[in-house]
């Protein structure tokens, strides 16, 4: 296929040699399914599978003033952190609104962290972060790193195999440098599917070395390729935003259910005013996840309404659910109608279809 | 991937197939579009009687990841339509080209034909 303008990851050849159907996503040629999204959403559910999250961007953040610059652009408590820990944050503008959602990892305290960007908000983010500098020492480097996901109830025992290190007595969220075969590594046990396991950082050179080698030995663990396809409906089976979807410059955390990320008592951090007062004044609507009453799937900018006609909503996101076998849905809706067991119709394509509010995550374990 | 493209059948570039026997056209979709929607888990098909407009959509199929619109081949009546479909979308993924079938369309018209693809043109759309 010629594909000229698009961006490939180290593991661009390496999809095409597993059979996998490619697709333009943010601008990167990346596996939008290898043998099928329902096999590969139940294997990672069931048992690992391997994603190549290469195109997400790294940013790192050294010297004196990396923390205060790091406090001021992010919304999460970053003093807390110690070396090897990490947490999901957002990245907020000035109104309050979101330029993305991020997860920052400590190398060294106080002077030394690597942040986790969206692919496609990559060249937006480092732009952002270089115009509000605090005195950081700030590096584009998501060309350096590549980046595979390792998820599922076996993927740390395939870590703890061909890492040679004991990645299954890591807690959730933190991390591990390490050296693989020559080339610069990162385990992190952070992820967007729900499962345990964990993510990688390589030096690009090293991935497909590390692609291979997890594939060859994971085999007693029956791992697949994961394709962005199942990535989506992991996530959303989660409740887990994706930026574009559940989020984007205008959201505020509070509304989309990211409170639990924003820390307004330990300092003070840009938009601040302006997040706060719409979480003071009360909020008029919220991020809820609902399930169809009668036969339809809900997808992204479908309305909601109420039953007396007055539309109280958006759907961010909807899919069939490969888990329960059922469609889902996330939305924003009107607070007064948040409540778990409202029930509301959504438009589908001019058919006013009945949905009720439920219990999130969607699945449990 | 090699797709099975019959001769004697005509096609939309929106990939679906007409069979045309007389004056009733049945509609489905081509094995390149199945093999494109993955998995199929629901299908809303319109109520026999129904006009259709060659070109314009009558009925939307899902797959996990998308809705995708059908697009009548031909203008005309909806005289009969494949309502197993509603409880086993997934015939559609096993045998689009025969019990996958959607629609049957009592044609107004035969002259409409001239507007769709025969194998051959068809054979180029997929494998371009």
């Amino acid at each position: 296929m010629d594909t000229p303008l698009l961006q490939k990851t180290p593991l661009a050849e390496e999809h095409v040699k597993l059979g996998a159907r490619m697709v333009d996503f943010a601008g990167w040629w990346m596996p939008v399914q290898y043998k099928g999204l329902r096999e590969e959403h139940d294997n990672v559910r069931t048992n690992v599978g391997l994603f190549d999250v290469s195109h997400m961007g790294e940013v790192r953040f050294k010297g004196p003033k990396a923390l205060e610059t790091l406090q001021w652009l992010t919304t999460n408590d970053v003093a807390k952190l110690n070396e090897n820990e990490a947490h999901y944050s957002l990245l907020p503008n000035a109104q309050g609104g979101l330029v993305d959602d991020i997860i920052v990892y400590c190398l060294t305290k106080n002077e030394d962290y690597l942040v986790c960007v969206n692919a496609s908000n990559a060249d937006k983010d480092f732009a952002w972060m270089t115009k509000n500098n605090k005195g950081a020492d700030i590096t584009n480097e998501s060309s350096y790193w590549a980046q595979i996901a390792i998820q599922g109830p076996k993927a740390l025992a395939l870590c703890d195999k061909i890492f040679g290190f004991k990645a299954s007595d890591m807690k959730s969220f933190t991390l591990r440098r390490f050296d693989y075969k020559g080339h610069k590594a990162i385990l992190a046990t952070t992820g967007y599917t729900g499962e345990k396991g964990g993510e990688v950082f390589i030096e690009t050179k090293g991935a497909v070395t590390l692609w291979q080698d997890l594939l060859a030995q994971g085999q007693e663990f029956a791992v697949q390729p994961i394709g962005l396809g199942a990535r989506d409906t992991l996530r959303t089976e989660y409740k887990m935003s994706l930026y574009g979807h559940e989020i984007d410059d205008t959201t505020n955390p509070y509304e989309a259910s990211l409170g639990w990320a924003v820390k307004p008592a330990a300092k003070d951090f840009m938009g601040k005013a302006p997040m706060l007062k719409i979480k003071e004044e009360g909020l008029k609507k919220q991020l809820i996840g609902f399930k169809m009453l009668e036969k339809g799937i809900p997808r992204q900018g479908y309305s909601l309404f109420s039953f007396d006609n007055k539309e109280i909503g958006k759907v961010t996101s909807g899919t069939h659910s490969p888990t329960l076998d059922e469609p889902i849905g996330i939305a924003y809706i009107s607070s007064e109608y948040a409540a778990q067991g409202t029930e509301f119709s959504v438009d589908i394509r001019g058919r006013k279809v009945k949905a009720k509010v439920c219990k999130t995550p969607f699945v449990t374990k | 991937m090699v797709f099975h493209i019959p001769e004697e059948l005509y096609y939309t570039k929106e990939h679906e197939w007409a069979q045309i026997d007389e004056n009733i056209v049945t509609v489905g979709i081509t094995e390149f579009a199945q093999e494109q929607l993955g998995e199929i888990v629901y299908v809303e098909l319109p109520e026999e009687g129904q006009k259709v407009t060659q070109g314009q959509t009558f009925g939307v199929v899902e797959s996990v990841k998308a809705a995708s619109d059908l697009y009548s081949p031909v203008s005309g009546t909806v005289i009969e339509i494949n309502a197993g479909l509603n409880d086993d979308p997934s015939v559609l993924n096993d045998d689009p080209m025969n019990d996958g079938w959607l629609i049957r369309i009592e044609m107004d018209t035969e002259k409409e034909l001239a507007n769709l693809m025969r194998a051959p043109d068809y054979k180029k759309l997929v494998q371009a």
